[in-house]
């Protein structure tokens, strides 16, 4: 591939004893962009406080002309209301325990997978490393069906099965990931150990693991998020509506009540809290996480 | 202490060992939910599969035959290109100004992040609902500013023509934020003194952006490019979730491959005549990356 250099073209200029002008223009460029962020910001606030004002509205203010942003009166009883309209409860029990067993199976399996791949040495790891990666190239939705097939064979249509059991399986992304970080880590850590006669278990349980716990709890947060929001798979492999996710049971509570707002509403954001407290208190490992992901070069 | 140097062989091969049970399930994982599914995807394309039935015959390549002819797989088709061609630039031309214009501003900076992100992490129902109402043609918040303007108010999602551009919007919203947070990881990376020499040498912003930030950051460009192709061309949730069923919208309008391959593998059962669209799906994905990361991808000495 050739090489090229980025050419910054060195021109004379004439000098110029505009240095006040240039500073009004940054200053100007500086409010202007605040500016756009502020617009900008609007869009996510906006429907954020929609949403949460028409969940507290009455029946009647919900599409009154001028919209009413404070209701009144205010009906906090359209939370219960909407709770208790669909088996919520259940759903969030279910929600939890797969996104909790989910997120368990991926930093369990991709830890151990990226810790054979960053810190041992065996023969075929490179060519493994690079079949594991190119997995990485067949979309989702190219498995859908033959999977779909494989675990009806197996009998696991309606159970949680194939929703849990592949993510203790490792993922190619989030073990690269962590690959990334477990390199990081000086091997004369690990020969200590060694030397003193740990095993490779301890070592990765014991002194791995300690050490990268910002990286391990940025694969978990992603996991977590990915499986409390994930729709397509409690979609295609949950019939019975009493194993239905938070996702899914919100879909099918649209359908009964379809013209009241103000219970959809009430509902999404008893959906969206958890999600949204996580994020906000986690918001560093979200943001870190991203920044790796973009630093993962093909 | 005693210090006593380790037998390399053993080590070696008990690391080995070690190395293989460590990797064994990741290893079986790429076999059998992997690689495994994707020949079978190409197996089942060849047979009349309908997984209600008794009886699975071989067909060899009609099903293939059946989709040159088949006008719904052509708008699905057409469909998910005009989301792609739609969606991509326009999330990644967006993303890298609003990263831009975050490195100017120092005040509440973490909190603009914070919400640009925020749309990433909510659940796409509840989001889809919200889009549905800022762009409702009676009642949404968009036509009242069109009014405003006095532009006659749009049908939108209930429009054939408008609803797919509707829906790429939604899209758009979601990825923003993950898009603007890997610009500024990637404009964070970019040395300070370029800018600098660049300043010394009397460059204006607009050369040193085009010259300086736009070719650093082109690893973030191509990943950013070749991702957001990848999911684009996967559509799915989004366009379920906006249109209640998954008839895909006013007139099959916002129909994507993806969704016409769930209708045809879980609404008519036709797993067989299902995994020959993933196939063709699968082989543009592909192609289109291989492209992508050949044109695209620009190596420079720094």
């Amino acid at each position: 591939m050739a090489l090229s250099r980025p050419e910054v073209q060195v021109r004379p200029r004439p000098l110029r004893t505009g240095g006040p002008r240039r500073v009004g223009g940054l200053k100007l460029g500086r409010l202007l962009a605040f500016a756009a962020l502020v617009a900008l910001s609007l869009m996510v606030l906006y429907p954020a406080l929609w949403m949460v004002s028409t969940s507290l509205k009455p029946d009647a203010q919900v599409f009154a002309y001028p919209p009413r942003w404070i209701p009144d009166p205010v009906m906090w009883g359209n939370y219960a209301k909407a709770w208790a309209s669909a088996p919520f409860t259940r759903y969030a029990v279910n929600s939890l325990l797969y996104a909790v067993s989910v997120t368990f199976g991926t930093v369990l399996s991709c830890s151990l997978a990226a810790y054979g791949f960053s810190k041992l040495r065996f023969p075929g790891r490179d060519f493994l490393f690079l079949v594991m990666l190119s997995t990485m190239m067949i979309p989702g939705l190219v498995t859908m069906v033959p999977q779909y097939v494989l675990f009806s064979k197996l009998g696991w249509i309606n159970t949680y099965l194939p929703l849990v059991v592949p993510s203790f399986f490792a993922g190619a992304f989030f073990t690269f990931l962590l690959r990334q970080y477990f390199m990081g880590v000086p091997n004369e850590l690990l020969e200590a150990a060694r030397m003193d006669g740990a095993n490779e278990l301890w070592i990765w349980g014991r002194v791995m693991l300690p050490l990268t716990t910002p990286a391990l709890a940025t694969v978990a947060i992603f996991t977590f998020d990915g499986a409390w929001n994930d729709y397509v798979n409690p979609l295609l492999y949950l019939n019975d509506e009493r194993l239905y996710t938070l996702q899914v049971g919100l879909a099918s509570f649209r359908s009964a009540n379809d013209t009241q707002w103000q219970l959809l509403m009430a509902a999404s954001v008893l959906v969206l809290l958890p999600v949204l407290l996580i994020f906000f208190v986690f918001q560093k490992y979200f943001i870190e996480g991203a920044s790796l992901t973009g630093s993962v070069k093909g | 202490m005693r210090v006593r140097p380790a037998r390399p062989g053993t080590l070696r091969r008990r690391q080995t060992r070690t190395a293989y049970t460590f990797l064994l399930v990741p290893l079986l994982f790429f076999l059998v939910v992997r690689f495994i599914p994707t020949f079978l995807a190409l197996r089942l394309s060849l047979f009349d599969w309908n997984i209600l039935k008794e009886q699975q015959p071989f067909v060899g390549l009609e099903n293939y035959r059946t989709l040159l002819e088949d006008e719904k797989f052509g708008q699905a088709l057409k469909n998910t290109a005009l989301y792609t061609v739609i969606g991509v630039p326009l999330q990644i031309a967006l993303g890298l100004i609003l990263a831009l214009m975050l490195g100017r501003i120092r005040a509440l900076r973490g909190l603009y992040r914070a919400l640009y992100f925020a749309p990433y992490v909510t659940p796409i129902v509840a989001a889809a609902w919200v889009w549905q109402w800022l762009f409702s043609p009676q009642f949404g918040p968009v036509n009242t500013v069109l009014m405003w303007l006095h532009i006659p108010p749009q049908a939108f999602l209930t429009s054939p023509h408008q609803a797919l551009a509707t829906t790429a919007g939604l899209v758009v919203w979601q990825n923003l934020g993950f898009q603007v947070v890997l610009f500024l990881a990637g404009l964070a990376a970019i040395p300070r003194s370029y800018y600098e020499a660049a300043e010394i040498d009397g460059a204006s912003g607009g050369q040193a952006f085009w010259r300086i930030t736009l070719p650093l950051l082109n690893p973030t460009i191509v990943f950013s490019v070749v991702t957001g192709t990848i999911s684009y061309l996967q559509l799915f949730t989004q366009v379920v979730n906006l249109n209640f069923t998954d008839q895909g919208g006013p007139l099959g309008s916002t129909m994507t491959v993806a969704l016409y391959i769930y209708q045809l593998a879980f609404g008519r059962y036709q797993m067989g005549y299902a995994s020959a669209v993933t196939v063709i799906l699968f082989v543009i994905i592909l192609a289109i990356t291989l492209l992508q990361l050949k044109f695209l991808t620009r190596r420079y000495d720094t």
